[in-house]
């Protein structure tokens, strides 16, 4: 048994700046977990710039932006454990019990008054998406070429059609065409793309690779490498109208159709899911419902931009300090946040209205809109009604309530927000 | 070389039998055309061991059902595969299938199948709460039960091979000379010498009798689609449900697999194209509107991936399995359809029987070893035996496949293994990488370098399942 | 002439409205939120730029390639041909992020730099 005030599962952006900021607040004995040889998370692997510009006001490159923290760790007597993969959490308030294994410390058990969940998130598998036909090679999450070409230095195929506009695709598209690949076509199941408006501009409006919005692969074809793909346009109901139906030959079918956050430990440990984020339900602090233990990145809610990331795990990690050093509030009085009217989630779930600072909700809607208000309210209070020229379900939006106005919300309300149209 | 016998066919038949001759002083190759063993019908069917009441009384279908599923669980010990005897209910929906399920039973007696007996619906769903509230009945069957065949065949081979049997992959047998006592099966590049020849060739079988002759039958495949749930979907049913079969057909069944999954199929639709493995729209959507009858509230979620197999349907609506009669020392086993896995083991002993009928009594050889040592399987592990094999060889500390909880260490030993895995999709199936909620999404890559390193091969050589199924091109520069 | 544009300068991507002259000046720019936006319509409008990111080749390394991107942003029509060249380059362990692994790329002014570090075998 390791005993440590704080224990960080995960050394991505999340869990780094999480363990930073627990240390700069004062946290003494803190170790990270990080199932992969280095730090930094899957920022290694995204080799294009457009991080950092909110956090550091420049625009990095993943690995840039890792190392800005990697750098961090230096300064600090921060434990990292690399090549160490968390196998169960046990919350136990105080004393919550981590196993994690490894190749060079074997099975081990981490006591730890304060947990931080920075597991990140994974793509969504073709078996998901149940498309009919063969079972070749050539099938593969954007994610998982992403990691062939920028890590391994491999190329997965030449001829690329890509299922689903995520940000991963897009990036990918611009990045296997660099590489001498010919990107066909990107199909997106939606009316709209999930991916930021630059990477539709910069990764495929610059190389003339189509986007096809409302259209989707129906059907795979090839015995043992994929030789081509079935796409076709779909109705409201999202069901393939056959008439369109068009072959396109390639070898390579990149998915990009959905990131999960990676919860099987808050799972099995008994944590509360959110059913829209598929993260744990926290409050202002990212504290989970179990006390002393928080997440914080991609496993609470799926971000589109790391600087956010870094921004919320910060909150985790000062929240992990405050209640390590005692000094988080014993007596919280929850009230929930809701979202209607298109908005689809709002993280965090619930606000303690004893807090001590200004809280920013975050939220995503559910579609496109354009020049809609955004309403925020607590009963019959109105606290924010600001106009948007857009919203889209792509891009994360925030609000902020005030700590002197949420000090004296009714303990039975809630907080809503919604989308106005018009 | 001429080897005593030829297995032409490593499936779950093939291995079998090539086990049970792996105990005798014979010569015998297994022959396999893809690149590892289990990769027709083996692979994908509905994982159960039939108690035997379905087939047809007299048959050999129903003799070696009954047998079978007798030896099923000590042949499974042996070779530590797992096995669930779970048990299987057929329910019935009306007064009309009632009687079915009397037919069903009379059968099962005559087949002399053990402990059935018609339950009514009270007791129906008070061990099963999930199936549907209008069903009349069920014919319960304690006998049956659920396998992997796949592992089942894995462990088969590797037993075979450690006691003596050669397997030889990526041999696809093109034609078959016959001359002076001796056969030569061709493949496109190389030949294989031996006396006697076992066609376990599956979907394949009858092409494999017609190239010395052998056109007595003819084999069609018969397309089954299924959908594969994830875990979090276990506990729906806890034994095998059929549907009663009507003239509409035999309906549609759900079961827990070995691995806590939940399978839901099959369709069953004739196909031209022995290589036709591909699932359709109809497919899918038929299993799961069928599924919901007997599971109502059952709401089909968490998909893990949906697959297809074909079963070998033979012209003679039974198992064919004897001596050809266009060259005596040709066997045949083939047709072996529906309740073919439940069957194995007897069909085994079988084909042993006839064998030794051709070439005398054979003495069993002092280091011949039934068992098959039980892989690690870290994630089964408690925490202190997990302490301990990570002492021995750190390779079992480092984990892989995340959502199965897989180490390193159980990669190199299932490619180390006697018969091991060649390729990504053999890998996955000797330890379960890459089988879970990602599929592979987070340890394909590092499961081809470590094929990679271990077989010396280079990383664009790896295949997902051989053949052209490549990963990757080429290094990028 | 009125020219719709998406800012690619940050993920906000904000939607521009730039006003052109027959002979392609600039106008006006409306629709952005900050300087930068201005900056990318103006660039847009009369010489496209983009920043490049690719691998290329390490040598004595953990790693078989290194990340590296363009210092400063590249003739938007240059940007394959600066990729197709950089799939020749090869560096030698160790490498340090900033690295100059191209200077002046094709002759665009602009350097190509290491965005990862690679160790030494």
């Amino acid at each position: 048994m390791q005993n440590y005030d704080l224990v960080v599962i995960g050394g991505g952006p999340a869990g780094m700046a999480a363990a930073l900021k627990a240390a700069e607040c004062g946290v003494e004995s803190i170790v990270v977990l990080e199932r992969a040889e280095t730090l930094g998370g899957i920022l290694e692997q995204c080799i294009h710039t457009g991080f950092g510009l909110h956090y550091f006001g420049e625009e990095l490159s993943g690995p840039e932006y890792a190392s800005r923290f990697i750098e961090l760790f230096k300064d600090t007597n921060i434990d990292i454990k690399l090549d160490t993969m968390v196998i169960n959490v046990e919350p136990d308030e105080g004393k919550n019990i981590i196993t994690a294994v490894s190749k060079a410390e074997g099975l081990v058990d981490y006591c730890a008054k304060a947990v931080i969940l920075a597991m990140g998130c994974r793509e969504r598998p073709r078996g998901a998406l149940n498309i009919a036909g063969t079972r070749p090679a050539g099938i593969m999450t954007a994610g998982t070429a992403q990691k062939y070409v920028n890590i391994d230095g491999y190329m997965p195929g030449k001829k690329v059609v890509i299922l689903g506009s995520g940000d991963i695709g897009l990036i990918m598209a611009r990045r296997m065409t660099f590489e001498g690949a010919e990107v066909k076509v990107v199909c997106e199941l939606m009316p709209y793309s999930s991916g930021l408006q630059r990477n539709i501009v910069q990764c495929l409006e610059d190389f003339n690779i189509p986007l096809r919005l409302s259209c989707t692969v129906i059907k795979i074809h090839g015995k043992d490498h994929l030789e081509g793909v079935t796409i076709a346009n779909v109705d409201e109901n999202r069901r393939p109208i056959m008439e369109t139906a068009e072959y396109i030959e390639c070898d390579t079918l990149l998915l990009s159709v959905g990131l999960i956050p990676e919860n099987e430990l808050s799972r099995s440990a008994g944590l509360q899911i959110d059913n829209i984020t598929s993260g744990p339900i926290v409050n202002q602090d990212r504290e989970t419902e179990f006390r002393g233990i928080f997440a914080c990145g991609n496993v609470l809610h799926v971000h589109d931009l790391v600087d956010y990331v870094t921004g919320e795990s910060q909150i985790a990690g000062a929240g992990a300090a405050k209640y390590i050093k005692g000094l988080a509030d014993n007596d919280p009085e929850y009230i929930n946040t809701k979202g209607i009217n298109g908005v689809r989630y709002i993280v965090p779930q619930r606000i303690n209205l004893n807090g001590d600072e200004d809280v920013k909700l975050y939220f995503r809607v559910g579609q496109v809109y354009r020049k809609a208000n955004v309403k925020v309210t607590c009963g019959d209070v109105v606290i924010s009604n600001k106009k948007k020229p857009k919203l889209a379900p792509g891009e994360m939006e925030n609000v902020v309530i005030k700590q002197e106005q949420y000090k004296d919300f009714d303990r039975n309300s809630e907080i809503v927000i919604e989308i106005v149209e018009g | 070389m001429v080897y005593d016998v030829a297995i032409v066919g490593a499936g779950v038949i093939g291995s079998l039998i090539a086990r049970e001759l792996s105990k005798f002083n014979l010569k015998t190759v297994l022959v396999e055309k893809c690149n590892d063993v289990a990769q027709g019908t083996t692979k994908a069917n509905s994982a159960i061991v039939h108690a035997g009441y379905d087939a047809i009384p007299g048959t050999l279908k129903a003799k070696l059902n009954v047998e079978g599923s007798h030896m099923m669980s000590s042949v499974c010990d042996d070779l530590s595969v797992p096995y669930k005897k779970t048990g299987s209910l057929v329910v019935a929906f009306s007064k009309e299938q009632m009687k079915t399920l009397e037919e069903l039973l009379e059968r099962g007696r005559k087949n002399r199948v053990p402990q059935l007996e018609i339950i009514g619906k009270e007791r129906l769903l008070e061990i099963e709460p999930n199936v549907n509230k209008d069903a009349y009945g069920a014919l319960f069957a304690p006998t049956a039960a659920i396998v992997c065949p796949y592992e089942l065949c894995i462990a088969a081979t590797e037993n075979a091979v450690s006691n003596g049997v050669e397997l030889v992959r990526n041999f696809e047998v093109k034609s078959i000379d016959f001359e002076n006592g001796e056969f030569t099966l061709n493949s496109d590049k190389d030949s294989i010498k031996a006396k006697y020849v076992i066609n376990a060739a599956g979907v394949f079988a009858d092409t494999l009798a017609g190239m010395i002759g052998d056109n007595s039958f003819s084999i069609t495949p018969r397309k089954g689609e299924y959908v594969l749930l994830d875990k979090s979907m276990a506990g729906v049913v806890s034994r095998v449900i059929f549907q009663c079969p009507t003239k509409m057909g035999k309906g549609s069944l759900i079961t827990p697999t070995v691995d806590n999954n939940v399978l839901i199929g099959p369709t069953s639709v004739d196909v031209e194209d022995k290589d036709d493995l591909a699932t359709t729209d109809e497919g899918t959507s038929f299993v799961q509107k069928q599924v919901a009858l007997s599971v109502p509230e059952f709401r089909i979620r968490n998909i893990i991936t949906s697959f297809s197999g074909l079963r070998a349907h033979s012209n003679t609506d039974d198992f064919v399995i004897g001596q050809s009669e266009a060259n005596p020392h040709f066997i045949n086993v083939a047709g072996i359809e529906s309740p073919g896995l439940s069957a194995a083991p007897a069909i085994a002993k079988y084909v042993e029987k006839i064998l030794l009928s051709l070439i005398g009594e054979q003495e069993i050889k002092a280091d011949f070893d039934p068992l098959r040592e039980k892989p690690v399987r870290f994630r089964e592990m408690s925490p202190a035996e997990r302490r301990e094999i990570i002492k021995k060889n750190p390779a079992y500390g480092r984990i892989i496949c995340r959502c199965e909880t897989v180490t390193e260490g159980e990669i190199i030993d299932a490619i180390k293994a006697p018969a091991g895995a060649r390729d990504v999709d053999g890998v996955k199936r000797r330890t379960r990488s890459g089988m879970g909620r990602c599929q592979g999404g987070f340890c394909g890559s590092k499961v081809v370098a470590i094929i990679s390193r271990e077989c010396g091969i280079p990383l664009e050589e790896i295949t997902k399942f051989g053949g052209e199924s490549t990963m990757l091109i080429g290094r990028t520069k | 002439m009125k020219r719709e544009l998406v800012c690619v300068a940050c993920p906000l991507g904000c939607g521009i409205t730039v006003e052109l002259s027959d002979s392609g000046e600039v106008l006006s720019v409306t629709g952005n939120t900050c300087k930068r936006g201005e900056a990318y319509a103006h660039s847009e409008c009369t010489n496209p730029t983009r920043s490049l990111t690719s691998t290329v080749k390490v040598t004595g390394s953990t790693l078989p390639v290194v990340p590296v991107k363009s210092a400063g942003p590249i003739p938007k029509g240059k940007l394959i041909d600066c990729a197709v060249a950089l799939r020749d380059v090869t560096v030698k362990a160790p490498v340090k992020i900033g690295d100059v692994v191209v200077k002046d790329i094709l002759g665009t002014g602009v350097d190509i730099v290491a965005t990862n570090i690679a160790e030494v075998k």
